[in-house]
């Protein structure tokens, strides 16, 4: 096979045939952009490779071990790929996490329940925001800066020590009750403890400013010449206010709604702090399923299947940003 | 008339009771921090000696300083990885692998935390089988779990302060043949430099507030604040805490304060270099 090794054998001579000729730190940087590597792909490399390696393979990595199953064995789970006698490679799939999600009516009362509550706390998010955002947006530039400070002041402090402050308000004895009792408009302590209110409560309070911020950006644009023109020409301010405030903030609604929908899925300290035992959500679930029952298989399934239910959101909340970002 | 005058109403009232909302929770830490009584919402009296038993606490102490230890290393990193990834994101246009760097740092944004954490700690215990390391995990594994959700934030920041950056003094000063890098650092980074501030401060306090990633992806003997917070509070409030939050809020708005004065004082001394470069030199 002497053909097989003379391409080689020059490529070869050419790969060191600068070396020869030409002085070290030039030959190197030349090899290295013959390799593609260069001062502009160098930069563009470390973000990515980054985000591959700590992002987009551990994704890869629970997708593999959704379709693994579960063994007495540290790690507790089986191997995809396995080794016949006869050496041959062969892959096993195993669908039954899957199924079992399908079967299991905890696991599909799970997702229903988590969805609606979402849901619901972005409607209400979108209802208490909306005419903060508008108030602020409409405030005189000096107030302005304020108010936007007292809505993301929350936010720089810690957000489990938020849903904590709700427990002592929440409970028996708590701030509300001992006032309401105080006051003798009731006898006995409402219970607003681990139940669905104080789950709703804690998550509308928690992504509140995430409503108001994207609303703000957006209603903080708004040419008020148009609501100007449509009064001149007769149109009632509530009528102005459907016709041209409300669609043209649409992507700061939708961005915003994305913002409390997305996390507000998949959230785990609220349910746990202020929930009931019978608040069922999908992030508690998997937090469950992984640390109590150590089943990692069917944790892995369970996060592949939110990911699956949030992926249209996550889309609608790209490009929306994206449109954003080219406008 | 009188509608109008609904209307101007109707919004400061919404806007008064939304912040009543937002500010009620955190000031009855406050107030019930300090209480006397170990029932934390019944008052018996003024008092500090919940202060005193939080610097008692070891495990608390512990705790805050590895977060903290955590909190400004990932952030550190996070501002270099995020100020690169929103400088090729705003600046280079088209190479491959675009879609999938813009898809990637913005996912992290959106993504419910579970499911980062779950992912992290399945890919970590992958590579230690595979290649031995992280042998264990504990603070590295969480500063890089950190290092890779908040560097997103970064670069949403840094690309929108690029995009509504003017890129001529960029090109003017590559046309005067300063290099690439050059540029970056004498025009580029000195223009984006509040947004620098500003991404560093959301990283840190990313990283330090955060309880399920760190929970995923952190080992024995290495329990984070939030970690010890949360264990402690499930089983019930304990006025300790009250003092730890209210001790935090102080902290942070002390720190939201400065910031302002801060800013005052750079947009100060930017006009008054505006005023000095249009003085006619002689």
């Amino acid at each position: 096979m002497r053909m097989g090794y003379t391409p080689l054998g020059q490529g070869l001579v050419r790969l060191f045939e600068p070396v020869m000729h030409v002085s070290p730190g030039k030959s190197v940087s030349r090899l290295l952009r013959a390799a593609g590597v260069t001062g502009r792909n160098a930069v563009i490399a470390i973000p990515l490779l980054w985000l591959l390696l700590f992002f987009l393979i551990p994704f890869v990595i629970v997708l593999k071990i959704s379709f693994a199953e579960y063994a007495t064995a540290i790690p507790p789970y089986t191997d995809l790929i396995q080794w016949g006698d006869d050496a041959l490679m062969s892959i096993k799939l195993n669908f039954g996490n899957y199924l079992y999600l399908v079967e299991d009516d905890l696991y599909v009362a799970a997702y229903l329940n988590s969805a609606r509550i979402a849901l619901v706390s972005t409607v209400m998010c979108l209802l208490i925001g909306y005419p903060m955002a508008y108030a602020i947006a409409r405030s005189s530039p000096a107030n302005r800066n304020i108010l936007l400070m007292l809505v993301i002041l929350p936010f720089w402090t810690s957000f489990l020590l938020r849903v904590y402050a709700w427990m002592g308000i929440l409970k028996n004895n708590g701030v509300i009750n001992n006032l309401l009792m105080g006051l003798g408009i009731i006898d006995e302590p409402i219970v607003m403890m681990q139940t669905d209110f104080a789950v709703y409560l804690g998550i509308i309070y928690s992504y509140l400013p995430f409503m108001i911020l994207p609303l703000y950006a957006n209603l903080e644009k708004l040419d008020v010449n148009l609501l100007e023109a449509a009064a001149d020409l007769g149109c009632k301010p509530f009528k102005a206010f459907l016709l041209i405030t409300l669609p043209l903030s649409l992507p700061g609604i939708i961005a915003g709604s994305m913002l409390v929908f997305i996390p507000a899925v998949g959230e785990f300290v609220i349910p746990s702090l202020l929930g009931g035992p019978d608040t069922l959500m999908i992030g508690r679930v998997l937090w469950d399923e992984f640390f109590n029952n150590r089943d990692w298989p069917v944790a892995s399934a369970v996060a592949i299947a939110m990911l699956v239910f949030l992926v249209i959101p996550i889309m609608l909340f790209q490009h929306y940003q994206n449109r954003q970002a080219q406008t | 008339m009188k509608s109008i005058l609904g209307r101007i109403r109707f919004l400061p009232v919404c806007l008064a009771l939304g912040l009543a909302f937002l500010y009620i929770p955190i000031l009855s830490l406050i107030i019930y921090s300090f209480n006397e009584s170990k029932l934390v919402t019944v008052w018996s009296g003024f008092s500090t000696k919940w202060y005193g038993e939080l610097f008692r606490n070891q495990q608390i102490i512990d705790a805050a300083l590895l977060s903290l230890r955590i909190a400004v290393m990932s952030a550190c990193a996070a501002v270099v990885l995020g100020t690169i990834a929103g400088f090729v994101l705003a600046r280079m246009r088209r190479f491959r692998g675009r879609t999938l760097l813009a898809g990637m740092s913005m996912a992290p944004l959106v993504m419910p935390e579970i499911i980062t954490g779950l992912s992290l700690l399945l890919f970590f215990i992958a590579l230690e089988k595979m290649t031995g390391w992280p042998n264990g995990r504990g603070i590295t594994t969480v500063t890089i779990a950190h290092i890779t959700f908040s560097m997103a934030y970064v670069a949403v920041i840094v690309q929108s302060r690029l995009a509504d950056m003017d890129p001529s003094l960029e090109e003017a000063a590559m046309d005067l043949g300063a290099r690439p890098l050059k540029v970056f650092f004498a025009i580029t980074l000195p223009i984006v430099a509040p947004a620098l501030i500003s991404g560093w401060l959301l990283a840190f306090t990313l990283s330090i507030d955060d309880l399920v990633i760190a929970s995923f992806v952190s080992g024995p003997g290495a329990s984070t604040l939030p970690m010890v917070i949360f264990s402690k509070v499930r089983l019930g409030v304990s006025p300790d805490i009250n003092a730890l939050a209210t001790i935090i809020i102080g902290i942070v708005a002390l720190g939201v304060l400065l910031a302002a004065l801060a800013f005052k004082r750079q947009e100060r001394l930017q006009g008054r270099d505006a005023r000095l470069a249009n003085l006619p030199e002689d």
